[in-house]
């Protein structure tokens, strides 16, 4: 009975030492996300006290390698906002128009092919679509506007707007058809026997009913767009450029952040350091995109009952 | 509904009805349309790719003389007749001294060999853009009329690293570069990641703690991956002082990146493990310990095993970070460490992008391609894996 009692004793320290194993584990996720944040944010702090925090979110220009640098990064947000706004123009209609077809009107069959095939879109790495949008899309984009008779840069903000849609399709497709086959069919049913069309189904009952998941999907979207790097990094200009112009080179904060870490200049002077600084204002729209679209998928999901999606 | 005829007796005519069942069938094929345009985009980019790429298949060779005397071990343009120098390849040209220094014995002899051939005279056997000057061509015109010019299998392409010189630049040490730096960030990202899901799924009391590691991982996983890069440049390089440019360092980056897929996935895995199993075990006498280890953890396996292997696509398709971190360096020699600089498939592909050399652009495609490849297979391993050893409780 004794050495029952103290092989038991030993086996409950075991099970101590693995619970705390284990929890040490689950906190190394925490510790990157501070790690993540708070090297971001002493950089930053260090850049905002070189340079005015004011004229970092208003100013208009960034001249980073000369002697009394500046930095306004508003060029630069307004080429992100318009690259992203150009790739949500492509993937919002088609990646939702994919996800109404392959749920509502595709056989089940036909689904389990569909969907997968889609989901390469998003398993291609973001470096073959920037050398796709860079050589073959850019250079057919130069081609069509001259034969309109408009002067197109080989860096514009159309060409990676529109490949980093073409990146960004399955992403919405994905989200949007699980929520809106998780619409109940009672609804749909109800609808139909009422004598609603089909379409009329779908525009006025399944899609409202679904309408948090998509956001939540279209909010995944944007966050996707805002930190994507490759891409613009390939295909779109280095020149901060306020401009409507599609057909201009424009810059985004993620080439910057590149550019800035990848040159030659001393780890502590304000061009290295503004990288910091970008990177700090893209964390934190990410973040509230990231959160708010978690927010709207509970929502959704607390609506329906549901336990997984 | 044809049926229902325009009749004022009928009390079901819906003059707008044929409207809207039109309607119905345009927002129809509206959505179908769409569904075909992104498939359709998929396909123009593989057929993009696979054209863009098959050249570099082959690569020209041309048939010379080589001579092996004193003059050639000092200097390699005398090795060859002057008029071929500007139609090979420089790389090879340069080994020719090297060659002669290592291999005493070859002083003094000739010898008839096909001799990788010079960028722009490959581009020119390919009918790409080429630059070749008037005399050059001449020469190359006869050569080729008497048959000694030939394109091969390029096999430089997968036996040699990076070089200066498109002809003679291959994708190796990028290959070697990936495989050390997924090694390290498997090796990382495994065990804390599958750690984190059990403690979370099996140990875990709902509470505000567990609360927040689940929607800190799911915010993890939405963080842009330059993001990364900027964690692995400040911590891993400026504060813990790693190797700039190596694998340990570009590994330790992906992990962090690959962790929340392998928890996500691992947790669902494991909670796909009926809760009798565990009832089961608990009521034999098992400790909690002993329930997870030897019952739902080995259940729950082939779901972990997908889930990392989709992880590890995930990260070797990766750049961004790994750019920050300084994985773009110039290397024409495989690494043979993780201290040492390397780089990886997607940096080495970037780089040739980037490259003014026509050259480069069959190099790149191919680049893709093989990294592709790769990535399918991986791909189609776990689906193959999930439906073999997919179990229904």
């Amino acid at each position: 009975m004794a050495t029952f009692e103290s092989k038991h004793r030993y086996a409950h320290l075991q099970e101590d030492v693995i619970k705390y194993l284990l929890i040490l584990a689950a906190t190394i996720s925490i510790l990157t996300t501070f790690g993540i944040l708070f090297s971001i944010v002493f950089e930053a702090i260090e850049f905002f006290q070189l340079r005015s925090f004011v004229y970092f979110f208003t100013g208009t220009e960034w001249t980073p390698g000369v002697e009394n640098s500046k930095f306004g990064a508003l060029p630069i947000f307004a080429g992100t906002f318009m690259i992203t706004a150009i790739a949500m123009a492509v993937a919002l209609p088609i990646g939702l128009g994919s996800a109404i077809y392959m749920s509502e009107y595709a056989s089940k069959n036909q689904r389990t092919i569909l969907k997968p095939l889609l989901e390469i879109l998003a398993g291609i790495p973001t470096v073959v679509y920037g050398f796709f949008a860079a050589i073959t899309v850019a250079p057919f984009i130069v081609k069509i506007s001259a034969a309109v008779g408009l002067e197109a840069s080989f860096n514009s903000a159309l060409a990676s707007g529109v490949v980093m849609g073409i990146m960004i399709i399955p992403y919405i497709s994905s989200l949007s058809d699980d929520v809106i086959t998780a619409v109940p069919d009672s609804l749909r049913k109800g609808s139909l026997a009422l004598g609603m069309t089909k379409s009329e189904t779908i525009r006025d009952i399944v899609i409202p009913s679904a309408l948090p998941g998509i956001i939540s999907a279209t909010l995944l979207g944007i966050s996707k767009a805002l930190g994507e790097t490759m891409i613009v990094v390939m295909a779109a200009g280095l020149r901060p450029n306020l401009s409507w112009n599609l057909l201009e080179d424009m810059t985004t904060v993620t080439v910057r952040i590149v550019d800035a870490l990848t040159g030659d200049q001393a780890f502590n002077s304000p061009a290295t350091l503004s990288a910091f600084a970008l990177g700090l204002a893209l964390f934190f729209v990410t973040l509230v995109l990231n959160v708010v679209s978690v927010r709207m998928i509970k929502k959704f999901k607390e609506k329906y009952k549901m336990s997984s999606l | 509904m044809s049926k229902i005829k325009k009749n004022k007796k009928n009390v079901f005519y819906d003059p707008s009805l044929k409207r809207r069942h039109f309607k119905s069938k345009l927002f129809k094929y509206f959505t179908l349309s769409s569904l075909i345009v992104s498939l359709a985009f998929l396909a123009i980019f593989f057929i993009d790719m696979v054209v863009k790429g098959s050249s570099a298949v082959q690569q020209t060779y041309v048939q010379v003389e080589v001579s092996y005397n004193e003059q050639s071990a000092e200097n390699y343009r005398d090795a060859v007749d002057k008029k071929y120098l500007e139609l090979l390849s420089r790389a090879v040209l340069r080994e020719i001294p090297m060659q002669i220094k290592k291999n005493p014995s070859l002083l003094g002899t000739t010898k008839v060999a096909w001799m990788l051939a010079d960028d722009q005279v490959d581009m020119y056997m390919k009918e790409y853009y080429y630059k070749i000057s008037n005399k050059d061509l001449a020469t190359l015109t006869e050569l080729i009329e008497n048959g000694r010019v030939e394109k091969k299998f390029n096999t430089i392409f997968f036996t040699h690293g990076d070089s200066k010189t498109p002809e003679y630049s291959g994708i190796l040490s990028a290959m070697i570069g990936t495989i050390l730096t997924l090694a390290v960030a498997m090796f990382v990202a495994f065990p804390i990641g599958v750690a984190t899901a059990v403690y979370l799924e099996e140990f875990s009391e709902q509470n505000a703690w567990s609360e927040f590691l689940e929607v800190n991982i799911n915010n993890l996983a939405a963080i842009p991956s330059i993001l990364f890069g900027l964690l692995g440049l400040a911590i891993f390089i400026n504060l813990f002082g790693f190797p700039r440019s190596s694998a340990l360092v570009g590994g330790l980056t992906l992990a962090l990146m690959t962790l929340p897929i392998i928890v996500v996935s691992s947790r669902a895995a494991l909670r796909s493990v009926p809760a009798t199993i565990r009832q089961a075990g608990y009521g034999l006498g098992l400790t909690k310990v002993q329930v997870v280890k030897d019952h739902v953890l080995p259940l729950a396996f082939p779901g972990i095993m997908t889930g990392s292997i989709i992880g590890l696509a995930h990260a070797m398709g990766e750049t961004a970070p790994l750019i920050i971190v300084g994985m773009i360096a110039f290397i024409p020699d495989s690494p043979t460490s993780v201290m040492e600089a390397a780089t990886v498939m997607p940096a080495q592909i970037f780089t040739w992008a980037g490259m003014p050399e026509r050259a480069y652009i069959e190099r790149t495609a191919a680049g893709i391609l093989v990294l592709l490849t790769v990535l399918i297979s991986l791909n189609a391993m776990a689906v193959y894996l999930r439906k073999k050893f997919e179990v229904k409780w």
